[in-house]
């Protein structure tokens, strides 16, 4: 029977080139920090051509720094580097780094399924940035680049899909005796629920995209050639599907929260249930349904019965997952409330990250009201940043907590505290002007020969202002993240006086993880046995 | 180190068979989106005449002929591929080596006669790919019909060579096996009535 997690892995005392070592590897921690750091390096790729199409849009007269169509396609390429390239890589990345540590495993299930994925996410990622550059992607000129963007969206997702089953798979079935579902970590948890979406939603992106390959490579009669690769499959840069990469870092916030704050999660059923309705958004992606809310002012009782109708579905795919970010805030809230929460970097890059995850999902449930008017307005970009940025500040809080774990060195909270208040400052002046400048009616598809009542000038210069503060915390958070996983204060193993069973092992952990299995007997095995409660199972 | 109570051996748990599960969750909601797909296009084509039927949509173009005895046969083929896959199962448990060398050999060439079928229909049906939404949409989802076929092989594959090559004890993978191929013959049920039947 195939159990790879009852086998220690023999060391050998000469190996193979490092370069070897990182390219065949299938230890679960090295895929895990091959996808964050390429997840980091995507996030400043992404930003930097984010402030270029900001910068684009302050002045409405015409183009400063590119054309029509390579403003379209700077777009893509920012929105596509940005959704997966950052955010899905640094969660999912930190997911495979963390859980089967958390799950008290010795290795992810499938390894080498997990870390096939990287590699063809990579090789996907790479194909659909280097086919957008050659004048592909979206709206793209070149027919043969507009057919290896399609390709490489294809090869990624697959990859994804790829390393999303080894992950779901391992919290299904490497969980250390004892350990229940529901006595998983809320981060294990989160990313199962994140998985199981992700396996749900991205073939149907999948599908999609061989459907446009194969119609814009022989005929382009069916789905509107090159303009028709955004209509058709633009949802999967845009929300829900944004929500269903956030969930990971829903998880992450509910494990540093209590740690943090020195004190027992509150409601820890409750922030199960809350992960576990966040993912019901995947409902709409894969439907690919816009709800909207037919409000209709003083006529919406004449047609009660019907409105009512329409308000189910609305209710059941937007307003739901926006109940399960509340439980989380919620949850987080009343812990840091009934404990005593240190200052500390992670605690605050999670909480921003988590408010503005909050903001972007909020904001997104009234963009789907139609009377509120902000349909293909800039108000969509705004929830987008929102969400994005948000995620992002939390995989950086993530970053903050695990690294030590990962590393065996602590980034210091004196340095990174500063970068968290910016990245906070950063998301609001990134999203809330362009959400005000929906509201005023400014277009999100062009970046120019628009014009509206209001400052718009003002509203497009904060927002650019606010994506190079992002850019700027971004590059702070690297380099110091560099430096001290390289060269800082040792951690020890134990820097947090943590809960769950990662910090049960040596910094960073040796290649089986542990030492030695355990047994646990509750959701927080090392909070129990710290207080001195049995952690063993009757 | 804080001393959590030390766990004996870990209980086997099926890695393997949970993640094809998974996969297959995955291929569903790839073929599930490829046909909602295909039945949207299908609910807004124009109507037309048809000789036999009357008034009816101008999806698959009248000139095009469906070789119905080769897709029934991949069909039928695929129910074959369920029993012998499930007899491979069987005689793996009972590490009967010839039996369950006889049950993969005819699997894997019953998986090679359905791909060789799909091949002839192509071929037969001589639609070709430039000439309109149709005949786009037709490769596409019958292509990765294929290539799920293909992974099915491939599968197959490794598995007997881990059972056939001493791994005995090992029958999660022939299991997850003959269950990949259930997922592939239901799969194919829905397409061949949608693209093959309904037309």
């Amino acid at each position: 029977m195939t159990s790879i997690d009852t086998q220690r892995v023999a060391s050998t005392a000469v190996g193979p080139p490092a370069v070897v070592v990182w390219i065949t590897s299938a230890d679960h921690k090295q895929v895990g920090r091959m996808f964050a750091g390429t997840g980091l390096v995507g996030l400043l790729m992404g930003l930097v051509l984010a402030i270029l199409v900001a910068f684009e849009r302050i002045d409405a007269e015409g183009y400063q720094l590119l054309d029509t169509d390579s403003a379209t396609q700077v777009l893509a390429a920012a929105r596509l580097l940005l959704t997966f390239g950052a955010v899905a890589p640094l969660l999912i990345g930190l997911a495979v780094a963390l859980v089967p540590l958390q799950l008290g495993a010795r290795s992810l299930a499938l390894p080498r399924l997990a870390a096939g994925g990287f590699w063809m996410w990579l090789t996907g990622l790479g194909l659909a940035v280097a086919s957008i550059i050659a004048n592909g992607g979206p709206g793209g000129g070149s027919a043969e680049m507009v057919d290896l963007y399609l390709l490489g969206t294809i090869v990624m997702s697959t990859g994804l899909i790829m390393t999303a089953t080894s992950l779901a798979t391992s919290v299904l079935t490497a969980r250390a005796p004892g350990m229940g579902l529901l006595r998983t970590p809320l981060f294990a948890w989160s990313a199962l629920v994140g998985s199981v979406t992700l396996v749900l939603a991205l073939p149907v992106f999948v599908g999609t995209s061989i459907y446009l390959w194969v119609d814009h490579k022989y005929a382009r009669a069916a789905f509107g050639g090159n303009v028709g690769v955004s209509d058709w499959a633009g949802w999967a840069l845009s929300q829900p599907f944004t929500y269903l990469l956030a969930i990971p870092a829903l998880g992450m916030v509910l494990d540093i929260v209590p740690v943090m704050g020195r004190t027992r999660l509150a409601q820890r059923s409750g922030a199960y249930v809350a992960l576990g309705i966040v993912s019901l958004a995947v409902l709409a992606t894969v439907t690919q349904t816009m709800v909207t809310l037919p409000w209709e002012g003083d006529t919406f009782l004449d047609n009660a019965g019907d409105k009512i109708a329409d308000l189910l579905p609305w209710g059941l795919l937007t307003v739901i997952p926006l109940l399960g970010v509340l439980g989380v805030l919620g949850t987080s809230a009343l812990t840091l409330k009934n404990g005593k929460p240190r200052v500390a970097a992670s605690l605050a890059f999670a909480m921003h990250g988590l408010l503005t995850i909050g903001l972007g999902v909020a904001a997104h449930i009234l963009g789907s009201i139609d009377d509120v008017g902000v349909r293909g307005s800039i108000f969509e970009a705004g929830t987008y940043v929102a969400i994005t940025f948000g995620s992002v500040t939390v995989a950086f809080g993530a970053l903050c907590f695990w690294g030590p774990k990962l590393w065996g060195r602590r980034i210091p909270d004196k340095a990174a505290l500063p970068l968290a208040l910016l990245a906070l400052l950063a998301t609001v002046l990134g999203s809330i002007p362009y959400m005000i400048a929906g509201f005023a009616g400014q277009p999100g598809a062009v970046m120019d020969g628009f014009a509206y009542e209001g400052p718009q000038e003002l509203w497009n210069s904060l927002t650019t202002v606010g994506f190079t503060l992002m850019l700027l915390t971004s590059l702070g958070f690297v380099a110091l993240a560099a430096k001290s996983f390289t060269g800082g204060e040792a951690a020890g193993d134990d820097p947090w006086d943590g809960q769950t069973l990662e910090w049960s092992t040596s910094s960073p952990p040796p290649a089986d993880n542990f030492s030695d299995l355990v047994i646990v007997g509750s959701a927080t095995p090392l909070l129990d046995l710290k207080s001195g409660a049995s952690g063993k199972v009757a | 180190m804080l001393a959590l109570p030390p766990a004996p051996s870990a209980p086997a748990r099926r890695q393997v068979f949970v993640g094809t599960a998974l996969a297959i969750t995955a291929a569903t909601t790839l073929l599930g989106g490829m046909l909602a797909t295909w039945l949207q296009f299908r609910a807004v084509a124009p109507l037309r005449e048809s000789p036999r039927r009357g008034l009816i949509r101008d999806w698959m173009p009248e000139k095009i002929v469906v070789p119905e005895v080769a897709t029934n046969m991949m069909l039928i083929g695929l129910c074959v591929v369920c029993v012998m896959a499930q007899w491979a199962v069987y005689s793996a448990k009972r590490a009967d080596r010839t039996h369950a060398g006889l049950a993969f050999g005819i699997t894997a060439l019953f998986g090679l006669m359905v791909v060789n079928a799909q091949v002839f229909t192509w071929t037969q049906m001589g639609v070709a790919a430039d000439d309109g939404a149709f005949h786009t949409m037709f490769y596409a989802i019958t292509g990765t019909m294929t290539l799920l076929l293909v992974v099915g092989i491939v599968f197959t594959a490794v598995a007997a060579f881990r059972f056939l090559g001493g791994r005995t004890k090992e029958l999660e993978v022939v299991s997850a096996s003959a269950l990949y191929w259930y997922f592939i013959t239901a799969a194919f049920t829905a397409v061949w009535f949608v693209v093959y039947v309904q037309k």
